[in-house]
């Protein structure tokens, strides 16, 4: 749990500074319910990419941007998406935390024209924080194609602040937007935020609790609603009070007296907090029931028939599971099919460079050492990182962000949550589990959908069972070689099945670990599950290939490139420094004490080292064991499959050295880049251990059990 | 006035209203926060390919719920669709 609210409250203290560093603009939150297109409409305002998917809860750190209107500079603070400022979970608490504490100048509320009643829970809860509210009802476009008619004018006079009417996606009403902002923040506009009236228990209890808060709080509003808080929930509250005003309002005589007697009376006149919170978000939602029925009009009663009738093909008994596995089949056949011609173009561009740098070396005479560690070493590494890696995921990342934006992704989530609950996990992992497939880094990332603390840390740690596309080129070469390599006419079937058969062993392994795992050392973790399946909308295809590109595929190149580099240089004085007194390379060295101990394994000590050395990318496991293998000292690349299968034949491989290297590659540490990932994610140094541990015991385990059966029986 | 079903018992296609919240804690907050409070109409659209969770429509969203968080809410029946 702890790793959880580290997280949230760095991001506040972090935003507070800024806020304090930034003496030349105003600071403007962004709030509102998850998959409003809040992240949008960040994005046309700030003009930063962030990026926005069609599934609750995808910012959870809170992102900012800035931007200038009308001479003015803004900084705009992007927080997470909740439903509610209850502090249920750390999203919720760190918006809550940053509209109370961090004191923006104004606070924009995004809510959905489609589903607005819901949204106006959050609305009127951040009412009761602050006073300078922009509310901005955002889908417009969408609400008026249901034929969803909303009075806004009306709802701006029930609710006392401004309200401004939106469709983000097409840039309708952003200006306006802009000069409402303005407007409240420099107190043009002063506004009169509907006051939510509690029952007369709730309003007397404020009525004592208040004077004596707002001896120590200057904010008249602030102390109202932290008097409502009290009366929910005292202790972890006065803490976070007293941490954000600097102030230990615990010690003041006068709250602690107060707050004894109103304990006091609770007990005596035999009241429960949980009663006092109902009745607190009953209130809410009626005022929250009696706008919407006063602002909103139907012109059709089943307005979101159509949505309901798409979904009774995707997610039903019959077609469900079967459509979701065709379509990420055919995702992945299209990655793999598609990345060959650019990866090979690549490589030979870069590759040409290579040559190039070369040429430049002799001619200054770089010496012969210098030249191999940085161009044959470093760049070579680099560019091989590159090549192989780039092209699948610039196929993979945008056909995967169109069934994002679709919202078919919580279906999917939907159709496959029966199988994680057995495994104590989040139905949501299945789409992370998905973006494993593409990069495990990505994977990682992803896992931040999931708003349970226990299951996004078992989501987390499992990813790296799903084979990534680093790992795909490998799997099928030993496949075809290997296990299918006698099937003739069928070698390419048979190959696929291999590769099928490895893809459910992963999921079978995932789903196994994760039950393990919460019931081990995630035990007594935190868990929830919420799932909304929101309205199909429109793919933006342009706007899903830059986001895409961006955001996944350069973000994970560039971690990549981080980790690559180092290693290249590593890689090729291991191979080019010699020592004893057969003057064999280090990797010759490490290869031989392995060896005994890969024997074990079905493997052997080269195939190991190559693990161990591929821990930048796993790319480059084949390439490095080729080129322990034929000696060379720097590395390459064979193209036949033939020529592969003579090399690694003539290596005593036979078809269980392939399978359990199979297995391994299936079951080992997470590459660099993964590791780095979960090392941010969690803001932790115990779970990259974990998430290191589990699989690589889970591979030698595998492995051991596979080739000591297998020898046991004489199969080979 | 009928008897109050446990929500996830409410087949799907038909409709019911919230009566009662037995979940405790966090799970009734985020419960309520998700507008499931006394007198709140709710439809049960599907169950899962494989059973749970099921959909429910209310308030003009749908969100799945698991049969344990379901369970946990009482609601009465009021009609199914032809």
């Amino acid at each position: 749990m702890d790793f959880h609210s580290k997280s949230a409250i760095g991001s506040v203290k972090e935003t507070s500074l800024m806020y304090q560093n930034c003496v030349d603009g105003l600071v403007i939150a962004l709030a509102g319910n998850p998959n409003t297109g809040k992240s949008t409409i960040f994005n046309s305002l700030t003009g930063l990419n962030q990026h926005t998917g069609n599934w609750p809860g995808k910012t959870v750190a809170n992102a900012q941007g800035r931007y200038n209107h009308k001479g003015n500079n803004y900084n705009l603070i992007d927080l997470p998406g909740t439903y509610s400022l209850a502090a249920n979970s750390p999203e919720e608490e760190i918006a809550r935390d940053f509209i109370c504490f961090g004191r923006p100048q104004a606070t924009v509320v995004v809510a959905d024209a489609t589903t607005l009643e819901r949204n106006l829970n959050l609305v009127l809860q951040i009412m009761e924080i602050t006073d300078k509210v922009v509310v901005c009802v955002n889908l417009l476009d969408e609400a008026g194609r249901k034929g969803i008619h909303i009075d806004l004018q009306r709802l701006s006079s029930l609710l006392g602040v401004p309200v401004i009417g939106t469709s983000a996606r097409t840039g309708v009403g952003l200006n306006e937007l802009q000069d409402t902002i303005q407007d409240v923040a420099s107190g043009k506009i002063t506004t009169k935020p509907l006051k939510v009236h509690y029952n007369s228990l709730i309003e007397d209890l404020v009525s004592k609790i208040e004077p004596v808060i707002s001896l120590c709080i200057k904010d008249k509003f602030i102390s109202r609603w932290i008097s409502l808080r009290l009366l929910e929930n005292q202790d972890p509250f006065l803490e976070v009070v007293g941490k954000y005003l600097a102030k230990d309002i615990c010690s003041e005589k006068d709250i602690l007296h107060t707050l004894t007697q109103l304990e006091q009376y609770l007990v005596q006149n035999n009241i429960g907090k949980d009663e006092l919170c109902d009745s607190m978000v009953l209130e809410i939602l009626k005022n929250a029931e009696e706008i919407s029925a006063a602002t909103i009009s139907y012109a059709k009663q089943s307005y979101n028939q159509q949505d309901r009738q798409i979904d009774n093909i995707l997610t039903s008994r019959l077609f469900g599971i079967p459509i979701m596995i065709s379509l990420l089949g055919l995702i992945l056949w299209i990655t793999i099919e598609g990345a060959n011609y650019p990866s090979q173009a690549l490589t030979i561009g870069l590759f040409w460079f290579e040559e190039k740098l070369t040429d430049f070396c002799l001619w200054v005479n770089c010496p012969n050492w210098l030249h191999g560690a940085l161009v044959l070493g470093v760049y070579r590494t680099l560019a091989w990182v590159i090549a192989v890696m780039l092209p699948p995921m610039a196929i993979f990342f945008p056909l995967f962000t169109i069934l994002e934006d679709l919202g078919y992704l919580p279906r999917v989530a939907f159709n496959l949550d029966n199988f994680f609950k057995k495994a104590c996990a989040h139905g949501k992992q299945a789409l992370t589990m998905c973006m494993g497939l593409g990069c495990n880094a990505a994977g990682v990332i992803a896992c931040r959908i999931i708003d349970s603390p226990r299951e996004r840390l078992i989501a987390t740690i499992t990813n790296n069972f799903v084979p990534c596309n680093g790992r795909f080129p490998a799997l099928i070469a030993l496949a075809m070689i290997f296990i299918a390599g006698s099937a003739g006419q069928y070698q390419s079937v048979l190959a696929v099945l291999t590769i099928v058969a490895l893809i459910v062993l992963g999921i079978v392994i995932t789903l196994t670990v994760s039950k393990l795992l919460s019931h081990t050392i995630l035990k007594g973790m935190p868990s929830s599950f919420t799932l909304e399946l929101p309205p199909y909308r429109k793919p933006q295809i342009g706007r899903i290939i830059v986001r895409s590109l961006y955001d996944r595929t350069l973000f994970v190149l560039g971690r990549a490139v981080m980790v690559a580099a180092p290693a290249g240089l590593i890689i090729w004085i291991m191979a080019n420094v010699f020592m004893g007194d057969n003057e064999i390379s280090i990797i010759q060295y490490g290869a031989n004490v392995l060896d005994p101990f890969a024997r074990y394994l079905g493997l052997d000590g080269f195939i190991l080292i190559a693990f161990i050395l591929g821990f930048p990318a796993n790319e480059i496991v084949i390439p490095i064991l080729i080129m322990a293998y034929m000696s060379t000292g720097q590395l390459i690349e064979i193209n036949s499959l033939e020529s592969l299968r003579e090399l690694f034949v003539s290596h005593e491989w036979t078809w269980l050295t392939a399978l359990c290297t199979m297995l391994f590659f299936l079951n080992h540490f997470p590459c660099g880049t993964t590791l780095l990932t979960i090392c941010k994610e969690t803001q932790s140094k115990k779970w990259p251990l974990v998430a290191f541990i589990v699989p690589t015991m889970t591979g030698i385990i595998l492995c051991f059990v596979v080739a000591q059966t297998v020898r046991l029986l004489g199969w080979a | 006035m009928g008897s109050l079903i446990p929500l996830h018992q409410l087949s799907p296609g038909s409709s019911g209203i919230v009566k009662k919240l037995t979940a405790q804690g966090n799970e009734r907050r985020r419960m309520m926060d998700l507008g499931l409070v006394y007198n709140t109409k709710i439809k049960s659209l599907q169950k899962s390919p494989c059973g749970d969770p099921i959909a429910y429509e209310l308030r003009g969203v749908v969100i799945a719920l698991r049969s344990e968080s379901a369970s946990q809410i009482l609601v009465e029946y009021l009609a199914t669709d032809e």
